[in-house]
């Protein structure tokens, strides 16, 4: 009686099925004592890329060590898993503030939702997001960042720099928050020399392809940027950015970094000599300025924008030839007034 | 007459379950090898099943895991690999948001049109592996790898703002969706809620058994599967069966992202999940190509998704489940190749037991037992 079996098999799974619908046992975030004092500190979930990647995550975690050297607290850092949906974002935040962290926060704009559906079910608890300002609640801090104004002053670097007149831009993945340094980039070029002409590429249409992991993408694209006879390359491309940074010492021409100090780094010190700047971006600072707002019981709450004015975006100044040039740093500074006081508006796409 | 055939259940059981165990003694011999307790992360993964929310969020991670896997599987059944799943489902779903978020229709008519958006858009992306195949005799297995690259590209091209784009802060969406092609998810309290399309996924799965093992289509399909020379010497076409096992996986997979697209997150963006597709290979070869076999596994890799990021808190690494991911997809292939043979040696040892009886061939039941 085959057919009874077959039929037996799949009404059994069925039934198995409806029985697993009705969810029983209480919620993994409710188990336990309810009250989710702060009597912990700071925590941080990761964008993809995680720790180790020289540069955007690695920038939260470093105010996660300065918050936690400081205030003595307990903290974590999570880091999120391939392909995982919204709800598990929100589970895992929901989790770090059901333990007691605050403030918690989430690096990168992927955890906008997330950080919305955490912050209802937890309104004790300051949260945080990276390169979001759409969450409007009042325990969520949005700590933006006005990168295209870092990347108008690279602009004005690079086309002071330039002897070919042709400079490169290139960027990890192609989204809007890329855009945003490409923009910036391009008109700081165009302000201080309109004959330069700006090369840009992205690596990746997502990130899923590798365009801010592969330092083997960003070599090639720099390499051809450079045989087009670009003689300064600037990197928005987390990682990659290495690569782009080896291409430019390997051809002898200048490489832009991004984000953090790259000429300071140890895992570039072969090249440093080819760093004219860097574009940075002070996450560690923001996620530290959160973490001290909550432990002097004032959170910081709304947009919270780091630009050239609070000093979170900014150049950096450490290689010396880049320094010394007097001529370079007048123009720099002048942009950077301009910038400041408003008189220079910079697009962000 | 029998009503179970043990001999049948006790093959189709013994390879996933020897595979878990292999998998499971394995992964604990890596947590051992690096100075971890082997039991304690167990443990923690399996409280977690007892938590209603984490129940919730592997219930729907489930319900695109087995479609996604369905549609792996139709392809499997005829000796098609349909890599693409993944494009097709991701492009399915975002020409989904795109209809969803420019047309408005009642509900009633809203539903249908968006499910039906998805399946045309997964077919027609699989249909081109499948014309190239049957025309140009392009293997699938390259066409739809490609075929993955160009849908990412294509998704990208749709995402510009003057195309279908909505920026939305530093993400990419494309606009919300209209509130008529919203399905409302059964409430599950504090826990969430199930998507609705939970209930789709079980329809496919009923459907996928129907027309497998009650049409001629499904026997026709099995037939060129096992052997396409045999299939078509009794009359099957090959090609139009080729052709139209890729437009049905294409259809399928096209719904995989439609549970959280129309559950939860109303939009295409940067955000949505990824890679499912692929999951959904690993998933069908555990099921073992059995709508209900991949029911089982898609709830077991849900499970290991969604109770492993708890070992983070306890001072195990996450990656354990990836691990044991990994470990239960090789431990399956061999196992089952392992368990076929030993069922292929025991079936000859009986017929030629029965023959040395001078039994007649035939006369007791000595079917194919070791189906794929």
């Amino acid at each position: 009686m085959r057919r009874i079996s077959r039929i037996t098999v799949a009404g059994a799974a069925t039934a198995s099925l409806a029985l697993a619908l009705s969810a029983c046992g209480g919620t993994s975030t409710s188990a336990g004592s309810s009250d989710s004092k702060g009597d912990k500190g700071l925590a941080i979930a990761y964008d993809v890329g995680g720790k180790g990647d020289q540069s955007f995550n690695d920038a939260a975690y470093a105010g996660l060590e300065q918050a936690k050297k400081e205030f003595g607290y307990q903290t974590a850092d999570v880091e999120p898993t391939e392909g995982e949906t919204d709800a598990d974002k929100e589970q895992r935040l929901a989790s770090l503030a059901k333990q007691g962290y605050n403030p918690v926060i989430g690096v990168g704009y992927a955890y906008a939702a997330a950080i919305k559906g955490a912050s209802e079910k937890f309104p004790d608890t300051t949260f945080g997001i990276v390169d979001d300002a759409t969450i409007n609640s009042k325990n969520v801090a949005d700590l933006v960042f006005s990168e295209e104004q870092a990347s108008y002053l690279a602009g004005v670097a690079a086309a002071k720099s330039t002897k070919s007149n042709v400079v490169g831009f290139v960027g990890g993945v192609d989204i809007p928050l890329i855009h945003k340094f490409q923009a910036g980039f391009e008109q700081g070029v165009k302000d201080t020399n309109p004959k330069v002409k700006v090369l840009s590429q992205y690596l990746t249409q997502t990130a899923e392809e590798g365009g801010f992991s592969s330092p083997d993408k960003g070599k090639t694209a720099a390499e051809g940027q450079i045989e087009k006879k670009a003689d300064v390359v600037y990197a928005a491309a987390g990682l990659s950015g290495q690569g782009v940074i080896e291409a430019a010492a390997a051809n002898k021409v200048w490489a832009i970094g991004v984000d953090s100090d790259q000429y300071q780094q140890e895992a570039l010190a072969k090249y440093k000599d080819s760093i004219l700047t860097s574009a940075m971006k002070d996450v560690a600072k923001a996620v530290y300025n959160l973490a001290k707002s909550v432990e002097d019981g004032k959170p910081e709450t709304g947009i919270v924008r780091g630009d050239l004015k609070t000093g979170e975006v900014s150049l950096s100044n450490s290689n010396p030839k880049f320094a010394d040039d007097a001529e370079l740093q007048e123009a720099i500074k002048t942009a950077k007034e301009k910038i400041i006081s408003g008189e220079i508006k910079v697009k962000s796409s | 007459m029998k009503k179970f055939d043990k001999e049948r259940v006790l093959l189709a059981v013994a390879g996933p379950v020897i595979a878990l165990a292999v998998a499971f003694v394995l992964s604990a011999i890596v947590l051992i090898a690096s100075g971890k307790s082997p039991v304690e992360p167990f443990a923690l993964m399996f409280e977690q099943l007892s938590f209603s929310d984490i129940q919730v969020l592997i219930i729907n991670q489930a319900s695109m895991y087995y479609i996604a896997a369905l549609a792996v599987a139709i392809g499997f059944r005829m000796n098609l690999f349909n890599i693409g799943v993944d494009g097709q489902y991701q492009l399915g779903a975002m020409m989904a948001a795109i209809v969803g978020a420019h047309m408005n229709l009642p509900a009633a008519l809203q539903i249908p049109l968006l499910l039906l958006t998805a399946v045309l858009t997964g077919a027609f992306w699989s249909g081109i592996a499948g014309v190239l195949k049957v025309t140009r005799g392009v293997s699938e297995v390259v066409a739809t790898i490609m075929l993955n690259a160009i849908a990412t590209s294509v998704i990208a091209y749709l995402w510009l703002p003057d195309v279908f784009g909505v920026k939305v802060g530093n993400n990419n969406t494309t606009g919300e969706m209209y509130e008529s092609g919203w399905i409302p998810g059964i409430p599950m309290g504090a826990a969430g809620e199930i998507y609705g399309l939970v209930l789709l996924a079980v329809l496919l799965g009923i459907g996928y058994w129907v027309v497998l093992n009650r049409t001629r289509f499904g026997f026709d399909l099995r037939a060129s599967g096992a052997s396409q020379t045999a299939a078509a010497a009794s009359g099957v076409d090959p090609k139009r069966m080729v052709l139209s096992a890729m437009l049905i996986s294409g259809g399928i997979a096209g719904l995989a992202g439609l549970p959280i697209l129309l559950g939860d997150t109303h939009t295409y963006s940067l955000n949505f999940p990824t890679g499912i597709g692929f999951l959904g290979i690993g998933i069908a070869l555990l099921g073992r190509n059995s709508p209900v076999g991949i029911a089982f596994a898609a709830l077991l890799w849900a499970w290991l998704d969604k109770a492993s990021p708890e070992l983070d808190f306890h001072g195990y690494d996450k990656e354990i489940a990836v691990i044991m991911q990994g470990l239960i997809v090789l431990s399956v292939v061999v196992s089952y190749e392992a368990v076929r043979e030993w069922g292929l040696r025991r079936q000859q040892r009986r017929v030629g037991a029965e023959l040395a009886a001078g039994h007649v061939l035939g006369a007791q039941n000595t079917k194919e037992v070791a189906g794929r």
